[in-house]
């Protein structure tokens, strides 16, 4: 590998794939969004669901961690969307890796909300409150704090999943390394770069994800567990 | 201390409760009268059916059969609007407080202010001000539950169920969980509250503090109300009762007299 045809080559393409570094970040900005706005209701009907709700849940939990996500992109982007009027590549992305991250983040709220101590729902009960304003105010805001730990993993997961909707054409930055170093034939040095990419989104969503944590713990609370 | 609560008028009353959880029949056919002002005392051993049933007594724990009255209305447990108002009229003390850690104490109190009785945050934040007030832990509004010791938390949940404006308490061994020396200031309250004329039902250890405070001593054992009557005859030298040899029992433990 010539290292200054290397460096040439990625400095030329570097608005270009950092253009793809913002793809990159929509998708997965969306598709966390969606996964969030799904899950916690997923992980609610899960726990607190009539038994056909929970069942259901479980069902689609199971079809989304069971498949791959590669297949799930290409029934949905030609399958099952066109139909519904849905023809972007980057919204099927957003789609797919959302309804999968969906599955997988009702499972760790779900772990958190079966983690608190039960007697606080008593106690909301106890003193008259409706079953969802209970859920909403007193489980939930201390079942999403526990998650975050746990939430960071999935960002971190998700965020490298989502290169595998390169494969229906979304212009993110696998897609476009590949198309960068098959014109520069600089496949090694362009990787590279791209890894590059991935590890500073990375760090910049656990750095984002730790100052949440920090600023939403609960006073007089250990974090660090004791020895 | 003693006082006669025969002639008040019936704030709750229960008749016939039973629950099993399979084939364990765990409380069966309870029936008693909670009257204006009375304190009345749940005692027995573990096991007894006490919790459950004074769980049964909101619905917390739904009774197979059973039925409950409030002010002489009868509760239809299964109608939710129905419940949810009795709930706010019945409040609940656990042994393990169960506040909600995420929450500072004012906002512990004040929650179901705003979100049950719709009152604005201003006038919840007075009246939860208030209550803590009156268990003396106004000083600690702001802190959050893992910042306060269990005496504290206790006091907190006590002064949350207050500022429902319950008309009758139901406590479910209020100081169980506590260090010994953290007892003494939850007794204090529940003290405060009998002197004040609140309707209330606590299942205790406490006897020798209950004795002195109690119009009844309610004996459960197996599920059964075994019997039930003023301390005052069920402690009495003479007395050969169920009652006097349990209290017997637990005060030679801690060393108190009967």
């Amino acid at each position: 590998m010539n290292f200054e045809k290397a460096l040439q080559a990625i400095i030329e393409a570097l608005p270009y794939m950092l253009g793809g570094m913002w793809i990159t970040a929509a998708l997965v900005l969306g598709a966390l969004a969606l996964g969030f706005v799904l899950g916690v209701p997923l992980a609610v009907g899960q726990v607190y669901g009539h038994p056909l709700t929970r069942r259901l849940i479980h069902l689609y939990v199971w079809l989304f961690r069971g498949v791959p996500i590669l297949v799930l992109v290409f029934l949905f982007a030609f399958g099952i969307l066109p139909p519904l009027g849905i023809d972007s590549a980057f919204a099927a992305g957003v789609i797919v890796l959302g309804l999968t991250s969906a599955a997988y983040q009702s499972q760790i709220f779900r772990g958190s909300i079966q983690s608190l101590p039960p007697g606080q729902l008593k106690a909301a009960r106890a003193l008259g409150m409706r079953e969802h304003t209970a859920i909403i105010s007193i489980i939930l805001p201390q079942a999403l704090r526990l998650s975050i730990p746990a939430w960071s993993n999935e960002f971190s997961i998700l965020l490298k999943d989502s290169a595998l909707v390169m494969v229906i054409g979304v212009q993110e930055i696998m897609a476009r390394t590949r198309s960068v170093a098959g014109r520069t034939h600089e496949p090694v040095a362009l990787a590279l770069f791209a890894g590059i990419l991935f590890f500073i989104l990375t760090w910049i969503g656990i750095r984002i994800l730790r100052g949440v944590e920090r600023k939403v713990r609960i006073k007089g609370y250990s974090q660090e567990g004791s020895m | 201390m003693m006082k006669s609560v025969s002639q008040n008028k019936e704030i709750l009353r229960v008749e016939k409760l039973n629950k099993s959880f399979g084939t364990n029949h765990v409380l069966k056919d309870a029936t008693l009268t909670l009257r204006e002002g009375e304190l009345k005392v749940l005692i027995g051993p573990s096991g007894g059916g006490k919790s459950t049933l004074l769980q049964c007594m909101n619905f917390l724990i739904p009774p197979d059969s059973g039925r409950i009255w409030l002010d002489g209305v009868e509760i239809e447990g299964h109608r939710k609007r129905e419940l949810y108002s009795y709930r706010q009229q019945v409040g609940m003390i656990f042994q393990d407080f169960n506040l909600f850690d995420h929450l500072s104490a004012l906002s512990n109190v004040r929650i179901a202010l705003t979100k049950v009785k719709g009152m604005t945050k201003k006038a919840a934040t007075d009246r939860a001000m208030a209550e803590l007030e009156r268990v003396g832990l106004a000083a600690k509004a702001g802190l959050y539950p893992a910042q306060l010791s269990g005496g504290q938390k206790q006091r907190v949940s006590v002064a949350r169920a207050l500022a429902m404006d319950p008309k009758v308490l139901l406590l479910d061994e209020p100081t169980s969980a506590l260090d010994p020396e953290l007892i003494g200031e939850v007794l204090a309250v529940i003290k405060d509250l009998a002197t004040a004329g609140m309707t209330m039902i606590m299942a205790t250890h406490q006897t020798t503090f209950s004795s002195q405070l109690a119009s009844e001593f309610v004996f459960m054992e197996q599920g059964t109300i075994i019997e039930h009557d003023s301390p005052a005859v069920l402690l009495a030298p003479d007395a050969c009762t169920r009652t006097k040899a349990f209290c017997a029992k637990i005060n030679e433990l801690t060393g108190e007299p009967v």
